[in-house]
């Protein structure tokens, strides 16, 4: 029998073992949300990292090596945004009677989404560095960094408030919706991409197709916009 | 499948080439969006070439931001001293800004008389 030192250094140098891991915890995640009829609170991006999480401490493994794995899952987000053009062309009619609410619904959640961001980190005293990695945050992961680095904040934390935010999201779309009564799937899945990039996105996909082709759309067109407006946001609030 | 991976593949670095050769704020992926849009205008035949692949990739979008989610777990000491505050300024941002795009799209809605069908 090979000793188990030498096997695991080996499996340490090679993606397989962090990538397996990686689709066996989404598994389980996945798995147990649907058992649950996927309920807000039960997030399988929220799962998986919670899974995951205890693994690679247990055996020290740090995050670079764990991403060296991971990376080839991370950079199918770039084709998924791609993919996003189906869903936007199966419902091309109805978005065309609603270009009005589409353009004034994106300004007006996007200004929010960044400007709150930016007036309630100051209004909490964080420090600067902090206030201008959090002014992205609303939109996709890699849009949001390259936002983050222009203005002088840090990648690294943007990356993490991203992924926060598009979790919190997620989690309270469904019962604010539904506590404030709106039951057009458009309204609610176009606000959810808004606020909560990919991962509101996806979301909404587990709840309705109509929902989740808008929140694609808003995700596309807030990635545009954010890129625009936090520069000057910055500008006008710090 | 590899027809649909080399068609949003090719468009990504379509759109990765243009975006960097022009310098636009626009991200990569987002102009390859478009670029599939305006393909499918000129071939509406081609969706239901693009769609089974594509149906798999969105059913499992959530997967996709798992390496990310990670990351969390990664930068943690820097989340300890802000950590509340943080959560608080993000939970009451999203929520804001959700309540403004959907407070706006309805509204507007029912002021150019298109209501929901």
């Amino acid at each position: 029998m090979t000793d188990v030192g030498n096997l695991w250094s080996y499996l340490a140098t090679t993606p397989l073992i962090w990538l397996t891991t990686t689709i066996l915890a989404y598994l389980v995640a996945d798995g147990v949300a649907r058992r649950l009829g996927n309920p807000p609170w039960a997030n399988p991006v929220l799962l998986s990292v919670l899974l995951i999480a205890p693994v690679l401490w247990l055996t020290r493994t740090d995050y670079t090596t764990y991403f060296e794995g991971a990376q080839f899952i991370h950079f199918m987000l770039g084709p998924a945004t791609v993919a996003l053009a189906l869903p936007l062309w199966d419902n091309r009619d109805t978005i065309r009677t609603s270009v009005a609410p589409i353009v004034l619904a994106l300004l007006a959640g996007s200004i929010v989404a960044a400007g709150s961001a930016i007036l309630l980190a100051r209004a909490f005293g964080l420090p600067i560095v902090v206030l201008l990695s959090l002014a992205p945050k609303s939109t996709t992961a890699p849009v949001a960094l390259g936002i983050s680095e222009a203005i002088g904040g840090l990648p690294t934390l943007t990356a993490v408030l991203v992924i926060m935010t598009g979790i919190i999201g997620a989690v309270t779309v469904t019962p604010l919706m539904n506590l404030l009564r709106i039951s057009d799937w458009r309204a609610r899945g176009f606000a959810v991409g808004v606020a909560a990039h990919g991962i509101g996105t996806a979301r909404a996909f587990q709840v309705n197709p109509v929902a989740g082709a808008y929140a694609g759309i808003a995700m596309a067109l807030n990635a545009l916009l954010t890129s625009l407006i936090v520069p000057v946001l910055v500008r006008w609030l710090i | 499948m590899l027809h649909t991976l080399g068609i949003l593949l090719g468009c990504q670095l379509l759109g990765e080439i243009t975006v960097r050769g022009f310098g636009f704020a626009m991200p990569g992926p987002v102009l390859g969006l478009a670029l599939v849009v305006l393909l499918l205008g000129v071939m509406p035949a081609l969706a239901e070439k693009l769609r089974p692949t594509i149906t798999v990739i969105l059913a499992n979008l959530s997967f996709l931001f798992v390496p990310a989610g990670v990351g969390v777990i990664g930068n943690f000491e820097v989340l300890l001293d802000d950590g509340l505050a943080l959560l608080v300024i993000l939970t009451l941002s999203t929520v804001l800004s959700m309540l403004a795009t959907v407070g706006t799209f309805l509204g507007v809605r029912h002021l150019t008389g298109n209501r929901a069908t």
